[in-house]
């Protein structure tokens, strides 16, 4: 067990270790400082030229905002019809037909979205052509979106007085030839030569010792299982995700897809702190992050060490702690701290089944996902951080006796009423889906549909609602991982979780972009001895508190309805 | 502040009729400009209609009808509760004004009607209320002044103690910066001939009674942001008592409608809702209190803001006028015949300078000295000196050290070199040097040097922990401003200012994003006080100067500025605090009614139910009790607002976190405890 434990501290520590130049040149990059990737700027150059962009024209908040949701609504147009007639379109070896129009609405959003919610399994859902052409094309531009967004906010928090915010395609661009494209070679390379496939060849088959014919899907995987992390994605070329040893063959693909699916949450932390020039600022937010890290991953790695205690009821010991659901070569110290991560950021892949993780790991992975901003999903990780420190400079400021201010920049109704919606959203989502389902569960168990909402639920009780509340709050997050059992591949779930991705992706975009161009128009008030210092560890802790209390106040209830009242019961 | 004020919070009188306000205020027009007391409003509404159908079908689906009664008398006792609050910080404000307007009641007034050009101007005597804005009266000793005005012929010495509490009169003198004269006060002495300045009902006090009384008052910014963050939050509460039916269906658990509200009723900002009106109105009340009038609420908050305070040196650092401190005679004459020198000069003297050489020369010295068939030469700014001419012909001039260097070199005198080095030195100490010639010839230096008021150092080093910079504005040359500022601990001074020098200074600490707050009187004042984000006008200024500014000192105290900031950052730490504390508050409530919500159907969350509360009803009930409480019980610190402790913006928030953050996740598990503890004997 120690050795396990040691194996998470060394991931986590590799992780900073790598995440530190990377910030640094992350800043870099989004400066226009010479940086040792300038050899892609012809190729850049060729891509504005065949798109008529020009990457020097400046842009307000309300440009960039146009671009982005432009360009996302294209792509969501082509993915939905790609999906829908793959099965007449190239790379379909293996003959899987076309998604029905609700699967491909919920995939393509989820795509888009950068959830990868996954409705569908990888092996016989979709072909090699969609894998790549549309959902590996997808997790990587989509990542490069929030990766955009957040450089733009970053930018209007740098300058003093300014509507002259950069160049979105610029930012979107590098984000994807600077950034994503050459760490996802390197990891693919590294995953390929762990075993991952990396051929066009369709199902391959063996003659099993007993005498089965066994057929293996596999395919051009490597590539979009690097992406799949390093752009915080998570949605896997298997249907079993990580856990597939074919996707996460060992331990030393473990750590490096643990590794990848942080590394660029924590180093944009860092990247802020260079880029606006504000280290101490970004020190503060990486510290607390952390904390809130900690705080749901070591309970999360002592009740999966400590194993079933259901079990230990019937006089089984578990010295290997709690191993349903899990994958030997992981453990539960790894899989724990892979369940944490991968639901703080946005990511979503697994490599152990969340749905078997004791009550305690669910709440904590639920916590995880409804802060959303523990480090958080690329480039939108910071977004959301954001609004919660908009919250807490409004109530520390008002505390202090000063008109709120955050970097020289006066907050003021317009801003608050922003924030205040977008933190209204989550809530909002998660409740009222979560509220819509159990209500039909409840009232129309036999309504007359492909699947019967009595059917909706392997597990009854608490836990089928904690499957249900773990969907919405997924798809909401855009985090993509599934407490599974739960029968979501219908037109039911397809549908609503379909709209809560689209608005749980967007809106807290928008909302903090909005404020951010709004705030960097003001006029600029430099700091005194009376100014709030928003990169104090007081301040720090205020919006540790911010978040806490919203997310507490928010979701208590639902909480105790699902894994609360599992724990309790099972003790 | 000698004036006798009513510091008591609730005046019985008050009381009375602040209870009957309560209920007028239930109106739900009046209700929905306050949206999280309207929702509780509502919310009691409904339990009204539930209380009754239990009652009268005697069905106990929805728990039995004394329960249903109870929490509905506790939901309305919670709106009761913030409108009352609302109501007695609209009383005392009002009380406040209202004995300020009092001193202005029906007085006569001796008008003078201007009847044509053949006659003379004819006095009649009418009613205060009749004179309109022009219309000009005159006062004779033992008047009380019937209304606000502007002299414009005369001089007189005015008891101003009805308005400021100060006993000592004043002098008023038509065209000078100190023209206005007040309502209510008393002329003491000499005739003055005033133009009415306001029509009747349009003077500031009335319309800061307006404001107080919520005619007129509009919603400041910060409390306009306060709001919608507030309403958000309750439409969160909305969001999760509104989900929480279906997924009590789920988990087959009955809630009942009661249980519904309660929840809700706890959950949403009642505390920080209820007061929140009554917070803004005690801000104003408080300035009222140190004798401020301002224009509107915004002001008040502003001034909470302000991050460059212009003070005049003269009144604010030093005590009024300079005073001689040191002789320093020529080589060549000796020391005793100059400062009898000086003491001649200054015999006739009567400006607060000319009285202090005297005193300094002795009695023994002043009372040898005759000025019989002597004539005073007064100062003029052309001369820039005064003195004496005695009878035998001797002139004795004191003035500048140009002017008199220049008089001495029209004579063909020298100026002595020794005498400059003193006149550099004085300077650079902060002095003035005055030089005195006899017959042209320079005798030596008079040494007047500034006082800076006691404690007056303390009062900037706080002003610099809240953040705001000191500016002293004063005509005196660079060198001497300098010499002060350091002493007095100011950070910055205007030094030979011209008023148009502070209007430069105000616009340039604008463009760089500060606040800026002044204090003037004068009419070349009121461009700069209309500049300033915080103008705060003396009440002896002229018209154009209280017109300028957004505030107005009763007292004409010049330090008042220091006391409004202060006003003003409380008004916004009170709102902070109390939103901090009312949203902590509700992790308690979670914990006491969750829990009582399922217990029935999950018997496990007994182990949530921490407070270990003594059934489902009393849970729910002690929730809502500990609710509607706290409000009254805050009321006190919503009036008299969070005390303000410069000790730096961190260091008060970690202290406003602790005290009001922590402590109100605190405060409601013991307070909800023991209100189990008296209910558990019922429920």
């Amino acid at each position: 067990m120690t050795t396990e434990i040691l194996g998470v501290i060394v991931t986590y520590g590799l992780t900073l270790l790598l995440a530190w130049p990377l910030g640094k040149y992350i800043a870099k990059v989004f400066n226009g400082d010479r940086t040792m990737l300038d050899f892609m700027a012809p190729m850049e150059s060729l891509f504005y030229k065949l798109s008529g962009i020009n990457p020097r024209e400046e842009m307000n908040w309300k440009q960039h905002l146009k671009a982005l949701l432009t360009i996302n609504l294209v792509w969501f147009v082509y993915a939905f019809f790609v999906l829908i007639f793959q099965d007449h379109l190239p790379l379909n070896p293996d003959g899987n037909p076309g998604q029905t129009p609700d699967l491909a609405f919920n995939t393509a959003i989820s795509f888009v979205v950068n959830c990868n919610l996954q409705h569908y399994s990888g092996e016989s859902g979709v072909s090699y052509f969609s894998q790549l052409f549309v959902l590996a094309f997808l997790q990587f531009v989509s990542a490069a979106t929030g990766i955009a967004a957040l450089v733009v906010v970053l930018k209007a928090l740098r300058e003093k007085t300014t509507d002259k915010l950069g160049n979105f395609w610029e930012f979107f661009v590098k984000s994807i030839t600077r950034l994503l494209l050459p760490l996802s070679i390197v990891m693919a390379i590294i995953l390929a030569f762990n075993g991952t496939p990396a051929s066009y060849k369709g199902k391959g088959s063996y003659v099993s010792m007993q005498g089965d014919t066994v057929n293996v899907s596999r395919g051009p995987a490597a590539g979009m299982i690097a992406i799949k992390h390093l752009g915080t994605n998570g949605g896997g070329w298997f249907g079993a995700n990580s856990s597939h040893p074919l996707e996460n063959p060992n331990y030393i693909t473990y750590i490096t897809e643990m590794v990848a699916q942080v590394i660029i949450p924590i180093a944009m932390i860092f990247a802020l702190g260079y880029f606006i020039r504000r280290k101490k600022f970004a020190y503060v937010v990486f510290g607390i992050m952390t904390i809130g890290m900690l705080c749901l991953l070591i309970p999360t790695i002592i009740t999966e060490v400590n194993g079933n205690p259901a079990i230990a009821h019937m006089g089984v010991t578990q010295p290997t702690g709690a191993m349903e659901g899990k994958e030997v070569r992981f453990g539960p110290a790894g899989s724990a701290y892979w369940s944490v991560v991968t639901t703080i950021i946005s990511t979503g892949s697994v490599n152990a089944w969340h749905d078997s993780t004791m009550p305690v790991s669910g709440l904590m992975q639920l916590l995880g996902m409804m802060i959303n901003s523990f480090y958080g999903g690329c480039g939108v990780g910071f977004l959301n951080y954001f609004v919660y420190i908009i919250i807490a400079v409004f109530i520390s400021g008002l505390m202090v006796g000063r008109t709120p201010e955050f970097m020289g920049h006066k907050l003021e109704a317009r801003e608050v009423k922003i924030a205040a919606l977008i933190t209204l959203l989550s809530p909002f989502l998660i409740l009222a889906g979560t509220a819509l389902s159990s209500y039909v569960l409840a009232h129309h168990p036999d309504a007359d549909w492909a699947v019967k909402p009595s059917a909706w639920l392997n597990n009854p009780g608490y836990h089928g609602f904690s499957e249900m509340l773990y969907e919405y709050t997924s798809a909401n997050a855009n985090n993509g991982s599934g407490f599974e059992g739960l029968g979501d591949n219908n037109i039911f779930w397809n549908i609503t979780t379909g709209f809560v991705l689209i608005l749980g992706r967007f809106l807290p975009i928008i909302g903090p972009l909005a404020i951010a161009g709004l705030l960097a128009k003001k006029k600029y008030i430099p700091a005194s001895a009376g100014t709030l210092k928003t990169d104090s560890l007081t301040f720090g802790v205020v919006t540790l508190a911010v978040i806490i209390i919203i997310n507490a106040l928010s979701y208590f209830p639902a909480l105790t309805l699902g894994p609360i009242a599992e724990y309790l019961s099972l003790h | 502040m000698k004036r006798n004020k009513d510091n008591r919070l609730f005046p019985a009188e008050l009381v009375k009729e602040s209870l009957k306000q309560s209920f007028v205020k239930l109106n739900p027009r009046l209700m929905i400009k306050n949206p999280v007391m309207f929702t509780v409003e509502i919310g009691t509404i409904v339990m009204l209609v539930v209380t009754l159908y239990a009652m009268i079908t005697g069905n106990k689906e929805q728990g039995s009808a004394a329960y249903n009664l109870l929490v509905f008398i506790v939901l309305f006792l919670t709106v009761l509760f913030a409108n009352f609050a609302e109501a007695i910080a609209e009383a005392r404000g009002k009380a406040q004004a209202e004995s300020l307007r009092k001193t202005r009641e029906e007085t006569p007034a001796k008008l003078i009607q201007a009847v044509g050009e053949i006659f003379t101007n004819e006095i009649k005597i009418v009613s205060s209320s009749r004179l309109r804005k022009g219309d000009v009266f005159v006062c004779e000793p033992g008047d009380i002044v019937p209304a606000d005005g502007e002299i414009i012929k005369g001089l007189a010495s005015i008891d101003e103690s009805a308005i400021t509490g100060e006993s000592a009169p004043v002098i008023r003198e038509a065209g000078g910066d100190k023209s206005s004269v007040v309502g209510g006060t008393k002329v003491l002495s000499d005739r003055i001939t005033v133009q009415v300045s306001t029509e009747p009902g349009e003077s500031f006090l009335d319309k800061m009674i307006a404001l107080v009384e919520g005619a007129s008052r509009q919603k400041t910014p910060n409390e306009i942001a306060l709001t919608i963050l507030l309403a958000s939050f309750t439409l969160v509460f909305i969001i999760v008592c509104v989900t929480l039916k279906p997924f009590a269906d789920y988990a087959q658990t009955p809630i009942t409608i009661a249980a519904f509200i309660s929840l809700f009723v706890c959950l949403i900002p009642t505390t920080i809702g209820g007061l929140l009106s009554a917070i803004g109105i005690a801000g104003m009340d408080r300035a009222l209190r140190a004798n401020v009038i301002t224009k509107s609420g915004k002001a008040v908050e502003t001034a909470g803001d302000v991050d460059v305070l212009l003070l005049d040196k003269t009144g604010t650092i030093t005590i009024g006028n300079r005073k001689a401190t040191n002789f320093y005679a020529t080589n060549g004459v000796v020391k005793e015949e100059f400062i009898r020198l000086c003491a001649l000069s200054s015999l006739s003297d009567d400006t607060p300078e000319g009285k202090s050489i005297v005193e300094l020369a002795g009695k023994d010295i002043v009372n040898k000295l005759s000025t019989d068939g002597a004539s005073m030469i007064k100062f003029t700014a052309e001369t820039r000196s005064s003195g004496i001419d005695l009878r035998d012909g001797t002139r004795i001039r004191k003035g500048a050290y140009d002017a008199i260097r220049n008089m001495a070199a029209n004579a063909g005198n020298d100026f002595p070199a020794e005498t400059l080095a003193w006149v550099q030195t004085i300077s650079k100490n902060g002095g003035t040097p005055l030089v005195v010639a006899l017959n042209n010839k320079v005798q030596g230096v008079i040494e007047l040097q500034d006082i800076i008021k006691p404690g007056i150092q303390e009062r900037f080093e706080r002003l610099r922990k809240m953040g705001v910079k000191t500016v002293m504005v004063t005509g005196d040359n660079p060198l001497t401003a300098k010499y002060i500022a350091t002493k007095a601990g100011v950070d910055d001074f205007i030094a030979e200012a011209k008023p148009e020098d502070k209007m430069h200074y105000i616009k340039k600490e604008q463009t760089e994003g500060r606040l800026v707050a002044m204090m003037g009187d004068g009419t070349n004042d009121a461009p700069a006080l209309a500049q300033a984000d915080v103008g705060v006008a003396m009440n002896s200024g002229t018209q154009a100067a209280k017109e300028a500014g957004n505030m107005v000192d009763l007292d004409n105290d010049p330090t008042k500025l220091i006391e409004i900031v202060e006003i003003g950052k409380q008004l916004l730490m009170t709102r902070g605090t109390l939103t901090t504390f009312s949203i902590a508050n509700d992790v308690a409530k979670y914990f006491a009614i969750v829990p009582a919500l399922f217990i029935a159907s999950i018997p496990a969350l007994q182990g949530i139910n921490i407070m270990k509360l003594h059934s489902p009803e009393s849970a729910i009930l002690s929730a809502v009790i500990f609710n509607a409480i706290i409000i009254p019980l805050l009321i006190p610190l919503a009036l008299r607002g969070v005390a303000y402790k410069p000790i730096g913006a961190s260091a008060l928030l970690r202290r406003n976190l602790l005290i009001y953050g922590v402590g109100g996740i605190i405060v409601p598990f013991i307070g909800i405890k023991l209100i189990d503890l008296v209910v558990s004997v019922f429920f």
